[in-house]
């Protein structure tokens, strides 16, 4: 304890040291040097005005702009400044303001209402956005307008017209790509406030974010950062003259592989083929096609890249810029409109059909059946009691694979499938038991989302014994509750036996997963993906839609590989017998009706075609065709056969795809000249223009200027 | 010999004079200090605050009026601890430091914690925030000195056992583990210097002091070296070597603070004058900058004067320690006097530009319930053990600790 004073004087004397050193140190800051502070406080006096920044460029492989910016009027509104108004003044503004921007008073004011306030409606109606930043009320107005009010400023206290910059569509060669493209929404307050913590300077209060497609994906790359116009304002906040500002970055230019006139052809082709099922008669329901929606996607089977993907129905994207009305948005999820806001070649999972069969056949071959087996084609198969039919009761005698998948036999693979079956133990060995030819489909990507470079992607599904007994765990209290009720209906009948049996993997479920019927279910863009890998020998890609990421000086940021997830587990050979085979489908088999007089010599299509029987539906129709260069496939919902609803239009594109004219085939005059997807890059030149990459058409190089985004 | 007649003579004196009424008694220097300095933070809050309507919500006074009740509610506690009985105080303190345990570990359970300005380190209770570390801080003050008091008292040696300090220590180590995880800096580095204070005042040997340097140096060191920090206090301790790394991000307090203070001048711009206050540029200007408007408005005289009224009040604080009867005054005493002189050493050292950016309150003048509260209570501490120390005996305080071993 005799230590206790000397320590209790050092620290007397350290705190004293420590306050001296702040009083020096305020001297310094306040009379040594306040002068230069001084003179930096009114340098200081400087409001920040944000600029937002102009949004990234999206290209097409060739350069053409698909999504640019342009400049828009924006009328927008302080709330705080509005809240300091006396209430009737307040209604005046606001009733002036709506005449002038030609909008109701209601409409007005609803807009200025924070979400979660008294009286406002609920989202994008109200304001989602920071409470202190200003609102945009009406978007897109006519400079005439925007002058109007600037030039009457006292008139409308709180409101204000600036310059913004918003997305604009080139729509080149009329492209739609809205699913692709995706849209953008005002930032949330939740994700602002987030962006402040993460001291994420690419985002203020009233920036717009990406929502879905590639503004999403791609959202940091393409947003940019905002800068601010600095204002000298005096004490009191008055402007008192144009001060230091830091620019705004333009955001990056996403290059992306599609191909502009390979897009609006496939998206001209996939209208048409609905147009025209809704014009035939499905003569099982006696009713004219429903044709409901349908997808088409055009993928490169040697990288896995994107060509262009086609969703219908489809919506112009510019309803989405200046904010949505509550008209449009409604119509985008509306079931009678057909839900346009669903990307059905990523989300649309349905039956495959008998486009399922050569990867049902690729596991054959790997599991015990050999190239030269032939099974006898009848006109059906029994399975216990129940008879399971060819297509329309066709029967062909004897036949190997090849023909079965020419001629799409159902009764050839009921039968591979039932010897599978039995071969893993039938009935006894229940969810355990082999499932080589699921195995096979999940090598091909099925059952899984591809990992495309887009979000909300579906996965499909396998209706392997696996799926179904967790299927039936899930469901089973439910519907053993029903089937304790008395009745005697389907929903009855059905659930007595599926809380019995229904975790069986049965013998019926086995033949129906042969032929991709049943619960097996994918994307349009999974049986995309599983065609390239027959395409390519095996490699199966998660697609890119996106290429490279370019700095808006011009200078390659990122480039955007493509991703290989692995190797088909089969042979070569085997993998060789399926190719061989599907390009006779064009030639004899069930596409050759639509083929006649193609050059198919010269342009050798792989084909197969699926008809999938949905339940208390009309069949959805799909059709799947490659070549070394491309993968196209069609699927029209509800649409009817393969060959009769998509065969015209799938011929019209390859034709489009080699520059096909009866049977000349000129590569030059191609979708894509030379018909092949370029590798490199477009240019892109420091005064904004694009330059195209260089195709090879024949031996040829040609440079082809393309006009650049605004 | 010489000692132990005076201690003989002694009990008949309060015999002889009745006892001066309490009000008397109190230190009314410190109290001077500590209501200056609040008068002066209300006054500055309301400059602060008067023109921000985005915090306000239009009612200029709004602030004011708010920080006028956090110190009258602070005088009301503090009061209470001033003239607590000190057994009682000895009884108070496990309860005081548990409980603000329990508020810090509270701030991780889901519904209630809440992320202000990136640390995780507010419960959100019935409308009101709280700061648990706050109270915290008061809470290893009083239970260090209660556990080094009971070890320390009764023995009649000149050091504390080696061993005595590890339950100290452990007392201590709970909280900054808890303020770490939030994480808040500034706290932990109030809460070092707190502790060492404490320590070293106990009577520990030079090389425990040697070795708690050595290991807070190494922790910081560590610190950076694995990068535990959070990415924005890197940031914050970068730009405070050079502000001009992110003018716009991390830096940007540190020169705007700069600025509102260089423009102050000797006299100040006035008070609800200072163009860079009135105008909103220094973030956080009513609570951790509110050391801006001072020297905006008020110059080097009122800045300087705010400087002077914690140096005062520090010096009393260490009187009030070197006079106390017993350990457990004096180790609390201390420690509240190097938690006021540190917390208010790294807050206008921040402000000035000379220590790095982290978010801790100045004591007594900075808006804030929680920090009002813990500090008035803290002054309450401070005259309790004032109150208790009988200046009439005049002896020095090591005999004394010895003879009246204030067990219970």
């Amino acid at each position: 304890m005799n230590t206790a004073r000397p320590r209790l004087v050092v620290v007397q004397i350290l705190v004293m040291a420590l306050f001296i050193t702040l009083f020096a140190r305020l001297w310094y800051l306040q009379i040594a040097s306040g002068e230069a502070y001084q003179a930096q406080a009114v340098d200081n006096a400087i409001e920040d005005v944000v600029v937002q920044p102009q949004r990234g460029l999206i290209v097409d492989a060739m350069g053409r702009s698909l999504a640019a910016s342009r400049m828009s009027w924006v009328v927008t509104v302080d709330r705080t400044e509005l809240g300091e108004l006396a209430a009737a003044r307040r209604r005046a503004v606001l009733h002036r303001l709506a005449d002038v921007v030609d909008l109701s008073y209601r409409a007005v004011l609803v807009r200025t209402k924070l979400c979660g306030e008294p009286g406002a409606q609920p989202p994008p109606r109200c304001w989602n956005g920071s409470p202190y930043a200003s609102v945009p009320v009406a978007e897109d107005v006519s400079q005439a307008v925007a002058i109007s009010i600037q030039e009457q400023g006292e008139d409308f206290p709180g409101v204000s017209a600036e310059q913004q910059s918003v997305r604009s569509y080139p729509h080149p060669f009329g492209v739609n790509a809205a699913h692709l493209l995706g849209y953008l929404t005002p930032i949330t307050a939740d994700e602002y406030e987030h962006a402040q913590a993460e001291q994420d300077s690419s985002l203020n209060a009233a920036s717009l974010v990406g929502r879905s497609g590639l503004e999403r994906a791609y959202d940091r790359y393409l947003r940019g950062v905002p800068g601010s116009t600095g204002v000298a304002v005096d004490s009191m906040g008055r402007a008192v003259g144009a001060g230091s500002a830091f620019a705004a970055t333009p955001g990056q230019t996403l290059v992306t592989s599609i191909d502009a006139r390979v897009q609006a052809i496939v998206e001209s082709e996939l209208r048409y083929a609905i147009h025209t099922a809704r014009q035939t008669v499905d003569t099982v329901t006696g009713r004219p096609y429903e044709a409901s929606s349908g997808a088409a996607v055009v993928l490169d089977p040697r990288t896995g890249r994107v060509i262009a993907s086609a969703s219908y129905p489809t919506y112009d994207p510019d309803v989405w810029v200046g904010g949505i009305s509550d008209a449009d948005l409604q119509h985008l999820y509306a079931k009678k409109a057909g839900e346009p806001l669903l990307s059905r070649p990523t989300q649309a999972q349905l039956s495959p059909g008998s486009t399922w069969k050569p990867f049902m056949a690729s596991g054959a071959l790997s599991n015990g059946f050999r190239r030269d087996t032939e099974l006898n084609c009848s006109s059906s198969f029994l399975v216990g009691n129940r008879a399971f039919t060819n297509f329309e009761s066709g029967s062909h005698g004897y036949i190997g694979f090849d023909q079965a998948l020419q001629l799409s036999c159902n009764t050839f693979f009921y039968q591979v499938g039932y010897e599978l079956w039995q071969r893993a133990g039938g009935e006894d060995r229940g969810a355990r038991a082999d499932a080589v030819l699921a195995d096979m489909a999940k090598a091909f990507g099925f059952g899984k989302p591809t990992g495309i470079d887009l979000p909300a992607e579906a996965g499909g599904r396998i209706a392997d014994p696996r799926w179904k007994l967790a299927y039936w765990r899930s469901t089973k209290d439910y519907y053993c509750d029903v089937a304790k009720e008395p009745g005697s209906d389907y929903l009855h009948v059905f659930a007595r036996e599926f809380c019995l049996e229904g975790y069986r993997f049965g013998a019926a479920d086995a033949v129906n997963f042969v032929i991709g019927q049943g619960d097996t279910v994918v994307t349009p863009l999974q049986l995309a993906v599983g065609y390239s890998a027959l395409a390519n020998g095996g490699i199966v890609y998660a697609p890119r839609v996106a290429k490279a990421v370019v700095g808006p000086d011009g200078n390659l940021i990122r480039r955007i590989p493509p991703e290989r997830l692995g190797r088909l587990p089969m042979s070569r050979r085997d993998l060789r017998y399926i190719d061989t085979a599907l390009l006779g489908t064009a030639k004899v088999g069930t596409m050759a009706w639509k083929m006649g007089e193609f050059p198919l010599d010269e342009v050798r299509i792989r084909s197969k075609t699926g008809t999938a029987e949905v339940y208390g539906k009309q069949t959805t129709s799909w059709v799947a065709t490659y070549d070394r260069n491309y993968v196209v496939v069609m699927m029209v919902e509800q649409g009817g056969t393969g060959s009769g609803t998509s065969g015209d239009s799938i011929r019209r594109i390859w034709e489009a795809l080699y520059g096909i004219d009866g049977m000349d085939v000129n590569t030059a005059e191609a979708a894509i000249p030379g018909a092949k997807p370029p590798r490199a890059l477009p240019t892109f030149h420091p005064d904004g223009s694009i330059e195209a990459p260089i195709l090879r058409i024949d031996q040829r190089e040609t440079r082809r200027r393309v006009e650049a985004g605004p | 010999m010489a000692l132990m007649s005076a201690t003989r003579t002694v009990p008949a004196a309060p015999q002889r004079t009745a006892t001066p009424p309490t009000w008397r008694r109190l230190d009314w220097w410190l109290l001077a200090c500590v209501a200056l300095l609040c008068a002066a933070g209300c006054l500055l809050v309301w400059s602060a605050t008067s023109r921000r309507e985005d915090l306000t919500g239009g009612e200029s006074s709004a602030y004011l009026t708010k920080q006028v009740v956090n110190i009258v509610i602070g005088v009301i506690v503090g009061a209470l601890v001033a003239l607590t009985n000190h057994r009682w105080v000895r009884i108070w303190a496990p309860v005081i430091y548990v409980g603000s345990i329990v508020g810090l570990a509270l701030i991780f359970a889901p519904g209630v914690g809440a992320t202000i300005n990136g640390s995780h380190s507010w419960l959100l209770v019935g409308g009101f925030s709280i700061q648990p570390a706050e109270f915290a801080k008061l809470g290893v003050i009083v239970g260090m000195a209660l556990v080094l008091a009971e070890r320390a008292e009764g023995r009649l040696r000149p050091h504390l056992r080696d061993t005595d300090l590890i339950p100290a220590l452990a007392i201590a180590a709970v909280p900054a583990v808890l303020i770490v995880a939030q994480p808040d800096l500034g706290t932990l580095m109030v809460l070092g210097a707190t502790v060492f204070g404490i320590i070293a005042l106990s009577g520990a040997r030079k090389r425990w002091l040697v070795g708690l340097l050595v290991v807070g140096v190494g922790a910081v060191v560590l610190a950076f070296a694995v990068g535990l920090l959070e990415h924005y206090q890197l940031l914050r301790f970068q730009s405070f070597t050079d502000p001009s790394l992110d003018p716009r991000g991390a830096g940007y307090n540190t020169i705007q603070s700069r600025i509102a203070i260089g423009n102050g001048g000797l006299l100040g711009q006035g008070l609800f004058s200072g163009s860079q206050t009135q105008s909103g540029f220094v973030p956080e200007q009513h609570t951790d900058f509110v050391f801006t408007v001072a020297g905006e408005e008020l110059g080097l005289i009122g800045a300087g004067a705010i400087v002077g009224l914690f140096a005062l009040l520090l010096w009393r604080a260490l009187w009030i320690a070197r006079d106390a009867d017993d350990l457990f005054g004096r180790l609390a005493a201390v420690g509240v006097a190097c938690w006021f002189g540190f917390q208010a050493f790294q807050n206008i050292g921040m402000c000035l530009g000379i220590m790095p950016v982290t978010g801790v309150p100045l004591p007594l003048v900075s808006y804030g319930g929680t920090s009002m509260f813990a500090s008035l209570m803290a002054v309450g501490l401070l005259q309790n053990v004032h109150l208790r120390t009988d200046r009439r005996l005049g002896l020095g305080i090591v005999i004394r600790s010895r003879l009246q071993r204030s067990r219970f």
